[in-house]
């Protein structure tokens, strides 16, 4: 096996943990921190996605910024819709 | 034949024609990132809103199916991830095997994706199934809607990547698309391979975990 397919394979073995404990923070009584717990794991599984197999780690600056630019506008927007809907009576 | 890849107009070397190859793709990637996370916004929307009715009806879709699903999903990615390694080692068989597993797992995805489909029609769940549909509410219906597009787009996503893989496998099985020279081409549509993969990691919690 050679350093890169380790690599690969123990990426797998993490996203298959997370998938793991997603799962199980579904059964749990977290309230109002479920939904936090299992977006927050989804955005670890993202980071490993794009770091490791999308090659995020062997690119410039400029392509990392690129690949970030959609991920970054969301989030600004789903904090806007947020700013209305959250603090709503 | 050399092993470097041919250097077209305007670029003066290899890498700097790759960084742009790369950029090309993560910007139409990151108009597919807009495309899911808009739809994706206005699911939380519909949560936010409805948040008993979207848990109910969360509870209707098969949790078990879909966290097979998502497994099943995140090992293709680990074996086109293998297949690009291989591609850039000139490795053409072994690339080939990779590319084919990639492929039927994706086919078994949406194999998966259909059962789980046809039991939700069973169930009077899908618009037109007739019968008592047991989600009554407003709020219900909306998600359960949501949930049918969301997941639908993204299968519409894995089979234009399972038709470009398919190619692709093709055309590296017949050296039409020489190793390493053109191992850009098996990275590239690498990359659109582990973004629906993305996709579906955010789809996966935001609807079959709202329980």
């Amino acid at each position: 096996m050679t350093a890169h397919t380790r690599i690969f394979v123990l990426v797998w073995i993490a996203l298959m943990v997370l998938l793991g404990l997603t799962l199980t923070a579904s059964f749990l009584p977290l309230g109002a921190f479920k939904p936090v717990a299992n977006i927050g794991i989804g955005f670890a599984k993202a980071v490993l996605i794009f770091w490791f197999f999308m090659h995020l780690r062997e690119v410039s600056g400029l392509v990392r910024l690129a690949a970030v630019a959609g991920v970054l506008s969301i989030v600004l927007m789903i904090a806007l819709i947020s700013s209305d809907y959250l603090t709503r009576l | 034949m050399s092993d470097q890849p041919a250097v077209h107009s305007p670029y003066l070397e290899a890498a700097q024609q790759r960084e742009a190859d790369f950029l090309g793709m993560y910007i139409f990637l990151a108009t597919e990132i807009m495309l899911f996370g808009g739809f994706l916004a206005a699911v939380y929307v519909v949560r936010v809103l409805h948040p008993q009715e979207a848990s109910e009806t969360a509870q209707q879709l098969n949790l078990w199916l879909g966290s097979f699903n998502t497994a099943v999903l995140l090992t293709s990615s680990l074996s086109m991830a293998l297949a690009v390694q291989l591609s850039r080692e000139a490795k053409r068989r072994a690339v080939v095997i990779r590319l084919c597993l990639t492929m039927a797992l994706g086919l078994a995805f949406l194999t998966i994706k259909g059962v789980e489909y046809y039991q939700e029609y069973r169930e009077g769940l899908m618009p037109f199934s007739g019968g008592l549909n047991p989600l009554s509410k407003p709020g219900e219906q909306l998600f359960f809607n949501f949930y049918l597009v969301g997941t639908s787009l993204h299968a519409l996503h894995l089979m234009i990547g399972i038709a470009l893989v398919s190619v692709l496998a093709w055309r590296v099985a017949r050296s039409e698309t020489p190793l390493p020279r053109r191992a850009v081409t098996v990275e590239l549509v690498g990359l659109y391979w582990h973004l629906i993969d993305v996709v579906w990691v955010f789809i996966y919690p935001i609807f079959y975990l709202a329980r």
